[in-house]
């Protein structure tokens, strides 16, 4: 099936099998492999990508259903010269990390927090990444990095 | 200090050793550059999948991969194991193929036909009785006179059984690996390991095994970032080398077989369980007399490995123990964080605390009386560690004799654990490169699994160099550079600060070598300090690195650093001290964790950031195995019912409501023992503090972690505070 989705801001036109997932088509086909395969079956968030501005979980999305959206991943998420975004920046400022495996998710899961709530507390900001796994963080340096990319994103907005 | 040319700089001259650093891979991760195996994707590659044996016990009758063969857009196909095979846990593998894309590999695996003889299991252990002739022997010991000690009128006696089941790895990367054929005789892996320097030598000697020949030195394995190991990844596996034959069998094209998340789970990883009765004494002051045990566990189908009981109280003055390793067919098992220590501690510590309580002793008390029984170069910091733990729980404030007398359905408990490790630095190596633009380069065979030994090796460098760590490139995981052993058992920070160390002053002196002439002094009156090459305590005769460097001409400096080596960076043994805080819901048999405590020393520490990190990480594993992971087997049909992530559950964000507090031990009496491993250590106690915790809280012991409402129910079912 002929599908169009613009990706990070680039349209691309690709004939792909009813049966192929968001999450490999934007690995194997946009070459797009920040998005990350943890559990394959929607409960790990590692996939986590935007669709529309919304987090959704790409290895639970097929790829013909993305037919006509806007695409966001890790990858598209940093400024045109390379800047990083405050949530990206975030995570490595405040240790939100370790393997990394679960990071481009996590951030993209947090995106969308953000955008609906630019003061999240630490209990909302828990809440919203319930559906993300981390092994290795023990998660309270990653409350830690979204508290300081609101943080963050607020001073930006003011400035503009 | 400095007594020998590699010491350590004292405290004071250590820039930023010790200071917290952020990691180096940050933006690589943050981004999505950062390239795990799983995301490597190479031109022409194919994708390889295996056929598994869905039985727990059979041998193979017939087998015939010619149709999978035949299916189009499939390259290679090939028997793993060939008829006459006994195949021993559900989940093994009989066959692979490779193809153009995973759906077709996916759809020729199934075309695949194979014939059994299917032949009785064992998948649960827990019953001693039932285990039959898969039972073994695995070592008895008696010291002292425990039988005396037990009769005694005057000991108080606690006895109790506990266990802890089986649990996997989990690792959100699975294993696996791309390979590809360099021509006829060379190859290349993209290999999700703990083992970058090691993974050649077993591939070929695999490869050799199977007649095909390539030698060692002609296989080149990278893997630079990895999601997770935790103990599970130190080797090629058999899917590698089936990797490495499909790219074989089609001509040399990169092959990525990874495997599927329940194949993961039911293969690629299991730590043996441990189960036990214990029967503990003490004097009515509260002194340990007597210890006794008998436990067992499985570890698959290979030995389940013999926890060290009685944990840390080694020296009580009575003990008998006895271990049986009851063989399964479960998947094998393999190191997990820590191996046999949390299981030794859960044992130990739940025994001994369900003791205290019998004594009606305050349970940090007790453990403050009998630690002298503990290896003695250890008591000192458990002492301190103790008080540090209490004071930073508010011990006092919220520990309460058993059972929460507090009205309602919420009871709040506290408990503690304590637990020590090695954490020698391994044998390894790197190169230190400095180069007349004074570009700094270090080079190893090694590692970071997260753990931020990329960090590390810059934060020394850059330490001994005088510059800032972003000065420093480190180059690691590929098996071209240097050797450097697997990065297991908390060894790599030792190993890893200890040779860019002497590479590093090695380096700086042949740089001083190079300088001294022009300053007009000897190259020992030098010194390496704030970007510059000065005259020691003089900073008016001085050149910048970078004119200090070009004094090199065309030369550039190489050295290789190793370990072990000269003068004692590094030491072994460690110890750690744990609190839980925990509210149980008695209507629901919900445990929540308020907060964990952990108190940990590590010698010198080089980036308190992923030192600190290493204990958080720690902790929630902690969690998920104290309230979660258990990999179910069914004995009907002999495989693991919960193989995916919804069911085999993992703490999540919202299931540490709490906070988790982390004090490292560091300064004068620490930092003298150099740099110690910290990846085990804070993984070992919060089992047993955790268990403490609800015990405390509802006033009987859950027997067997993981803590889940089911089991809490049932205990209180039999008694405590509901
Ligand atoms: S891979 Fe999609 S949620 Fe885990
Ligand atoms: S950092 Fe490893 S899974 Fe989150």
């Amino acid at each position: 099936m002929k599908i169009r989705v613009k990706i990070n801001g680039v349209t691309r036109e690709d004939d792909v099998e009813p049966r192929l997932l968001l999450v490999h088509y934007l690995r194997e086909l946009a070459g797009l492999t920040g998005t990350h395969i943890g559990c394959e079956t929607s409960i790990c968030g590692a996939c986590t990508v935007l669709m529309n501005g919304a987090a959704v979980k790409s290895c639970t999305v097929l790829a013909v259903q993305a037919d006509g959206s806007e695409i966001t991943t890790i990858e598209g998420l940093s400024g045109r010269n390379g800047q990083l975004h405050p949530l990206q920046q975030g995570f490595w400022e405040e240790h939100g990390l370790q393997c990394g495996y679960c990071t481009p998710g996590m951030i993209l899961a947090a995106h969308q927090l953000l955008s609906r709530n630019p003061h999240p507390s630490r209990a909302e900001i828990r809440k919203a990444l319930e559906g993300n796994l981390c092994r290795c963080t023990g998660y309270q340096h990653i409350v830690k990095a979204v508290e300081w990319a609101a943080e963050k994103v607020r001073a930006q907005a003011e400035h503009a | 200090m400095a007594s020998c040319k590699y010491d350590w700089p004292a405290a004071g001259q250590r820039d930023a050793i010790g200071k917290s650093t952020d990691r180096i891979d940050g933006p690589a991760k943050v981004s999505g550059r950062a390239k795990y195996t799983y995301d490597i994707n190479r031109p022409g590659m194919l994708f390889g999948k295996m056929l598994t044996c869905p039985h727990a016990h059979a041998k193979i009758k017939s087998i015939d991969v010619s149709p999978a063969l035949k299916h189009p857009g499939v390259k290679a196909a090939l028997v793993i194991q060939d008829v006459g095979s006994e195949i021993q846990w559900a989940g093994d593998e009989i066959a692979a193929v490779a193809a153009v894309d995973e759906a077709t590999a996916e759809d020729a695996v199934r075309l695949i036909r194979v014939e059994y003889d299917v032949l009785p299991h064992l998948v649960r252990e827990e019953n001693l009785s039932k285990d039959g002739d898969r039972a073994k022997p695995a070592g008895e010991q008696k010291v002292g006179d425990p039988d005396k000690a037990f009769a005694d009128p005057e000991a108080v006696i606690s006895e109790g059984f506990y266990g802890i089941p089986v649990i996997t790895h989990c690792c959100l990367e699975t294993h696996g690996n791309v390979v590809e054929w360099r021509g006829a005789d060379s190859i290349l892996t993209h290999s999700s390991t703990q083992n970058v320097s090691g993974i050649p030598s077993q591939l070929g000697a695999a490869l050799r095994a199977k007649k095909i020949n390539v030698q060692d030195s002609n296989i080149e394995t990278i893997c630079q970032y990895i999601g997770g190991g935790f103990g599970s990844k130190f080797s090629i596996d058999r899917w590698g080398v089936v990797a490495a034959e499909l790219s074989k069998q089609a001509g040399g094209k990169p092959v990525k077989l990874m495997l599927d998340r329940d194949e993961d789970l039911e293969v690629a990883g299991a730590r043996p369980s441990y189960f036990g009765h214990v029967k503990v004494a003490a004097s009515k002051d509260g002194t340990l007399t007597a210890w006794s045990s008998e436990t067992w566990g499985t570890g698959g189908p290979g030995p389940s490995g013999v926890p060290p009981v009685p944990y840390i109280l080694t020296n009580i003055p009575n003990i008998y123990k006895k271990h049986t390793s009851v063989s399964t067919n479960i998947g094998p098992a393999r190191a997990w964080r820590a191996p046999n220590h949390p299981q030794a501690c859960l044992m130990t510590l739940a025994a001994l605390d369900d003791l205290a309580a019998k004594l009606a002793m305050d349970a940090m008390e007790f453990l403050q009386k009998n630690i002298h029984l503990a290896p003695s170069y250890l008591v000192n910091t458990y002492q301190q560690e103790l008080s540090k733990a209490a004071e930073l729980s508010e011990w006092s404030k919220y520990w309460h004799p058993r059972g929460d007398k507090t009205p309602g359905h919420l009871k709040r408990g506290l408990g503690v654990s304590l637990h020590t490790w090695g954490g020698r630095g391994h044998a390894g190596s790197c190169n230190v490169i400095v180069r007349p633009d004074g570009s700094v380069t270090v080079q190893s065979g090694t590692q970071d699994l997260g753990t931020g030994t990329r960090t590390v090796i810059a934060v020394v460098a850059a330490s001994t160099f005088g510059l800032p760590v972003d000065a420093i490139q480190v180059e690691i995981g590929d098996s071209r550079y240097p050797f450097d052993g697997a990065s297991g058992g908390s060894t790599t920070v030792g190993a890893a600060s200890a040779w860019t160390r002497r590479g590093s002053v090695d380096a700086l002196n042949e740089l001083f070598a190079a300088v001294a002439p022009s300053l007009g002094v000897q190259a020992n009156q030098l010194e390496a300090r704030d970007g510059r090459i000065q005259v020691q305590g003089n900073p008016s005769k001085s050149l910048s690195w970078k004119d200090a460097c070009a004094k090199l001409g065309a030369k550039t400096i190489h050295t290789v650093g190793k370990n072990p080596g000269p003068c004692n960076l590094g030491s072994v043994g460690v110890g750690g001290v744990q609190v839980a805080d925990v509210t149980v819901d008695t209507e629901t048999g919900k445990v929540k964790i308020n907060r964990l405590v952990a108190v940990q020393d590590c010698g010198l520490i080089i980036d308190k950031l992923t030192a600190e990190s290493q204990v958080y990480g720690g902790l929630i594993m902690g969690v998920c195995y104290s309230l979660f992971e258990e990999k179910v087997m069914d004995q009907t049909i002999g495989r693991m019912l919960n193989a995916n992530m919804e069911f085999y559950k993992l703490a999540g964000i919202g299931d540490i409501g709490g906070e988790l507090i982390v004090h490292m031990m560091t300064g004068p009496g620490y930092d003298e023992r150099g740099v110690i491993g910290l990846g085990e250590p804070p993984v070992i106690s919060p089992g047993a503090a955790i268990s403490n915790a609800v015990a405390n809280a509802i006033g009987v012991r859950v027997s067997q972690l993981p803590l889940t409402p089911r089991r809490v129910l049932a205990a209180l079912a039999k008694g405590g505070i509901a």
